[in-house]
């Protein structure tokens, strides 16, 4: 069992600066992420993009957004659950919570802290009428155990970076290779593109192209995927497994049935006071609240995530007496035994 | 003084839309829609506008003529499911003058 003070679900920016603002607060922070790392849609869905409303930086790349939290907050040493999804809550006894994964994971905290945006990163579905009996038997939306595929016959669909990276990588384990896209131009980065048709060239990927799967053939597990070509007559493709890499899309999941007030797919927060929700110890902050008012911007999770974190130090310590303290003025004690403090004044007299 | 135009939208359960949208805020068609609400928050417009998600497909049923598909749109509705020959992304088509009338259906969630 993981033990922590504030148990953020979502390792976005608003989840990473909360791990900051509760350090300050002597609070220790974990984060829960489906993804396999922290920075939410900065990193999974646009890290080359520029962002330019993040106050103080007239421009900045989302990946260096996220990198940039990631070292602001490390002397607060937050733990990381990344890869695994946060499936269910019970409240315990004592007012604490216990928080388990999809992998069995268990998590426990007096706090909970959403910070989950749009939701957890689920593989897109390609929406083949027969799909979902095959799933597992042959049908995989993301490579988890590559030696899965030693020796066994692969079709790949998708255009993008993963589908690229995935059929370069399986040539040396699996016995074949196919990839399958709709158009003759993929949008993966050039030297993947490059190196599939290198691979292309020397047999080792069967590349399809323009084509589509409409259709997934076997009984107990897939033996085939119908291969549907413009103008031309569809046939099956003999096959072991077939991979399609459509990528990712978020979805609310498991976290729309802990109980929470839910408006237009977000969970409402008292925004008149700390961004609670409907379960005392339990708030939600950044893309996934909503309120009157609500703007879906990075610098709003940033506010959101500073009070709440006031307002979870009062939920643990009711009693104690505490006043925000100016980074300038206090410094940043780390839980690694850093300081960070402004320089003192050198004091010097004329004669 | 420019004028709103008119859109006719068909949502996800088949419902037709007549909605006025204005030319001179800088929209798109999937903020427009978004701004009407025609399909619940979550479900449209998801990565923002940046042609990277899809969510905010919708197939162009009258002949307007619309903005050129750029590299991005392409590539984006060559991963997308549901696709067809009059699919564009909603977040990729400004609000013009010239979209007076412009007659659209969203394509289902995916």
């Amino acid at each position: 069992m993981i033990t922590t003070d504030i148990l953020i679900i979502g390792a976005g920016p608003t989840g990473l600066f909360t791990v900051f603002e509760a350090g300050l607060l002597k609070l220790r922070c974990h984060l829960i992420d489906a993804l396999p790392q922290a920075g939410g849609q900065c990193s999974e869905i646009y890290p080359k993009k520029p962002i330019y409303d993040i106050p103080g930086f007239p421009e900045i790349l989302a990946g260096d957004l996220t990198t940039n939290l990631l070292e602001q907050c490390k002397q607060f040493e937050p733990g990381f659950t990344l890869g695994e999804r946060a499936e269910t809550i019970e409240k315990q006894e004592d007012g604490s919570f216990i928080v388990t994964t999809n992998k069995g994971t268990k998590h426990k905290a007096p706090i909970v802290a959403i910070a989950g945006g749009l939701g957890s990163f689920e593989p897109r579905k390609p929406p083949i009428p027969n799909i979902a009996n095959f799933e597992d038997k042959g049908v995989e939306y993301m490579i988890r155990e590559p030696e899965l595929y030693r020796d066994k016959k692969v079709v790949i669909a998708g255009g993008g970076d993963s589908a690229l990276d995935w059929s370069i990588f399986l040539t040396d384990i699996a016995k074949s290779v196919t990839l399958v896209h709709r158009r003759n131009e993929f949008r993966g980065a050039l030297d993947s593109v490059e190196k599939v048709q290198e691979l292309k060239d020397a047999g080792k990927i069967n590349l399809i192209t323009p084509a589509e799967i409409s259709g997934v053939v076997g009984d107990n597990h897939i033996t085939g995927v119908v291969i549907s070509k413009n103008n031309e007559d569809e046939y099956v493709l003999e096959t072991d497994h077939f991979i399609p890499l459509f990528g990712l899309a978020p979805k609310l999941g498991p976290i729309a049935n802990w109980g929470l007030e839910i408006e237009k797919n977000a969970i409402k927060v008292n925004n008149a006071l700390d961004y609670q929700t409907n379960i005392p110890g339990i708030y939600a902050i950044g893309d996934v609240n909503t309120y009157p008012g609500k703007l879906k911007l990075i610098l709003c999770g940033f506010h959101e995530a500073t009070l709440m974190c006031q307002s979870a130090f009062q939920r643990i310590f009711p009693d104690k007496k505490y006043v925000m303290k100016y980074t300038t003025v206090g410094g940043v004690d780390g839980f690694d035994g850093t300081r960070k403090e402004a320089p003192k004044a050198v004091v010097k007299s004329i004669d | 003084m420019e004028q709103d135009v008119i859109l006719k939208i068909t949502d996800r359960d088949g419902v037709l839309h007549e909605i006025e949208a204005p030319t001179d805020m800088a929209m798109n068609l999937m903020e427009v829609i978004r701004s009407y609400e025609l399909a619940p928050e979550g479900t449209i417009g998801v990565c923002g506008g940046m042609a990277m998600c899809a969510s905010c497909q919708c197939y162009v049923k009258s002949d307007h003529e619309l903005p050129e598909m750029g590299i991005d749109e392409d590539m984006m509705l060559a991963e997308a499911f549901h696709v067809k020959d009059n699919s564009r992304l909603g977040c990729q088509i400004p609000i013009t003058q010239e979209l007076d009338g412009l007659e659209v259906e969203l394509a289902p969630e995916s």
